[in-house]
């Protein structure tokens, strides 16, 4: 398999005061150059530190403890601090939720543009400026070149967010991280960040993984999903496959709870319960206390992996026909 | 037909930042104005029905919440009026903020920010109730059980502290607070728009019990079209302070009228329907500071013609028996029309 980012058996923990938490358990996905991969998951389900572990931005007292992060084949885990340092931003970039906190508020987007092209690559500062001016113009930020003499209060969430973007895209990174790059943006601005985002990964061919907990921006952006249930990959397929025919009952669960695919005031399906903390985990199956079809064995073993066509953590997967 | 519970009648709502002393003085000197006005809300009217759930709809900046806070008599209106029951309720600092307050309840968005974390949620849900001299002592201790009863928690956790209890639990605890008044009238803000999806169709199956057992009225403040449209009987849709379409939600979800609400649809990623190709509104949504003339929706709208830039479209009954505030719906936009003759 060739994939522009491949992950096997990621695992993350914390050391917390009241012991150890697994926040993200032997997660292993592939994303190949010019897709996108929804990661979703609810709070807490390790779907953000999943993202941070892959860029290596996890921080004490946490520490990813296993498994493997290969960009175009090299392992991101075996680099040195420093040769991760040049990987970041060149060959891996971050898109984080909020731009407001990823731009610096005292300079001009093209300083900051421009300072990120110059630390990876020797050209100069009109070059940079140059760069930092396509990029924008890449992700339809109309009058580029004015824009970058703008400060970052002086534009809109929306334009931030695809500055934010921008920036990703300026070395032409074979994996872009996402995450949640659009929660905090009105309806009509994330439909245009959505539509420009497909439009990237079809031309530029960079791999993207999305992360978010809203499954209906993933069902419509990204080609395959993975959903997350405390720390693991519960169940992942194309996009068309874990939406219309889950085959894990939390990912079921998930969908049938859109009040979008029902008759408008009737009772929604829901999940009962809330989502697990990390720290005090049910045996056996984390999802079992809120699952309709658990059994005795759900309670004892860890779920297995049915690996009868697609990944599904679970031992009762629903039959698809 | 019987008068409406709640009566929204021509309200605006201004907000002025008057400029510091050095400013002013400036001013005097060049004969300049630095004042800076949002028009937060500009002639909104409603009528809401006992019983009925209203839905308000938009996005950032359209005067969504400014409206549930005038209702919930936090602002006072600059102009118009809001009555409740047909009488004219005083709002603001200075109005009879507490005699309202007990008629109309507010849930707001964030219940890690709306739950005093050093009270014990049962004297929270306790409070208005005492603090009003409606109950007290024991009455009050049977009645906190019994509505943390009544929105799915257990009567024992009244002696816990808000941050024992997940969001999803926060928010019944919220919503268990404002019925602990008996308002009449229910302002939720956003309600439900911090909690996980799981947990959102859990707390909007009890808003939906809860508004059967207790014939609730209440405005359904959000931006989230699927859950306004599952839980609302009827929707305004909001664009820079003004209400630009209002209808039932059946009907306004299966033909919008208003080019804006149409895009808004469109823009919206809805489960199931694949690798969408997305047809998103061009453009940013103008500043409430310096609203644009004519149509505040004019410069993204694809049928605007020359009299949506300059008259502003009046919220006007279709002959479809909704309203809707579009001149494509009301005479044509005059793009038929010599351009001569509108810029003349």
């Amino acid at each position: 398999m060739t994939g522009a980012l491949e992950v096997r058996g990621l695992t993350t923990r914390f050391e917390t005061r009241a012991g150890p938490v697994t926040a993200v358990n032997d997660v292993s996905f592939s994303v190949a150059p010019g897709r996108i991969m929804g990661l979703v998951g609810e709070s807490g389900s390790g779907k953000s530190v999943t993202g941070f572990s892959i860029l290596g931005l996890i921080e004490e007292p946490g520490r990813v403890t296993g498994g493997s992060v290969l960009v175009e084949g090299q392992d991101l885990r075996a680099l040195k601090p420093d040769q991760m340092r040049r990987m970041r931003g060149r060959k891996v970039s971050m898109v984080f939720q909020d731009p407001m906190m990823t731009l610096n508020p005292v300079l001009r987007v093209g300083d900051q543009m421009s300072m990120a092209v110059r630390v990876h690559e020797k050209m100069s500062k009109r070059a940079a400026w140059d760069r930092a001016r396509e990029a924008l113009e890449i992700v339809g930020i109309p009058a580029p070149a004015e824009r970058l003499k703008a400060y970052p209060h002086q534009l809109s969430g929306g334009m931030r967010q695809r500055v934010a973007i921008a920036t990703a895209l300026l070395h032409r990174p074979a994996v872009i991280i996402a995450d949640e790059p659009t929660t905090a943006l009105d309806v009509s601005i994330q439909g245009q960040i959505l539509a420009e985002v497909r439009r990237l990964a079809d031309e530029t061919g960079t791999a993207i993984v999305w992360v978010t907990h809203d499954l209906a921006v993933v069902s419509s952006l990204a080609d395959d999903i993975c959903v997350m249930y405390a720390g693991r990959i519960v169940e992942s397929g194309t996009s068309e496959q874990v939406i219309t025919a889950p085959r894990h009952p939390y990912t079921k669960g998930l969908i049938e709870s859109v009040p979008s695919l029902h008759e408008p005031g009737r009772k929604l399906p829901q999940i009962p319960g809330s989502t697990p903390q990390l720290l005090n985990l049910p045996t056996g199956c984390p999802f079992r206390p809120r699952c309709p079809r658990a059994t005795d064995i759900c309670a004892t073993e860890p779920p297995r992996l049915d690996t009868d066509g697609r990944h599904v953590l679970c031992h009762h997967p629903l039959e698809t026909t | 037909m019987t008068e409406p519970l709640l009566q929204i009648d021509a309200v605006s709502k201004r907000f002025s930042r008057r400029p510091g002393l050095l400013t002013r003085g400036l001013d005097r000197l060049t004969g300049t104005d630095s004042a800076v006005t949002v028009h937060a809300l500009t002639d909104v009217s409603l009528d809401v029905p006992r019983g009925e759930v209203m839905g308000i709809v938009g996005e950032s900046g359209c005067g969504k919440s400014t409206l549930g806070r005038i209702v919930s008599g936090i602002y006072a209106p600059t102009d118009g009026e809001v009555k409740l029951d047909g009488k004219p309720v005083a709002q603001g600092p200075d109005g009879n903020v507490q005699k309202l307050t007990t008629r109309v309840q507010m849930i707001h968005q964030d219940p890690f920010a709306s739950l005093n974390p050093r009270m014990k949620v049962g004297e929270t849900i306790a409070e208005g109730p005492r603090l009003h001299g409606l109950m007290t002592g024991e009455e009050a201790r049977q009645r906190v059980r019994q509505l943390l009863r009544q929105v799915g928690l257990e009567g024992a956790y009244a002696n816990r502290l808000p941050h024992q209890f997940s969001g999803g639990q926060r928010q019944r605890i919220a919503i268990a607070r404002a019925l602990a008044m008996e308002p009449e009238l229910l302002v939720l803000d956003e309600a439900v728009a911090s909690l996980d999806v799981s947990i959102q169709a859990q707390v909007l199956n009890l808003f939906m019990d809860l508004r059967r057992e207790l014939d609730l009225t209440a405005l359904f403040i959000s931006h989230d079209l699927s859950v306004v449209r599952h839980v609302c009987d009827r929707v305004a849709i909001m664009y820079l302070g003004r209400v630009v379409e209002l209808a039932t939600a059946e009907e306004l979800y299966a033909r919008p009228m208003h080019p804006y609400t149409e895009a808004l649809f469109a823009s919206v990623p809805t489960l199931g329907t694949g690798r969408a190709a997305f047809k998103p509104i061009k453009g940013e949504i103008p500043s409430p500071i310096d609203p644009p003339p004519g149509c505040a929706f004019h410069p993204r709208c694809p049928f605007a013609g020359p009299r949506c830039r300059a008259e502003v479209p009046r919220l006007k009954p279709s002959p479809q028996g909704r309203s809707v505030a579009c001149h494509l719906h009301d005479g044509g936009t005059g793009s038929e029309e010599t351009p001569r003759e509108v810029a003349a």
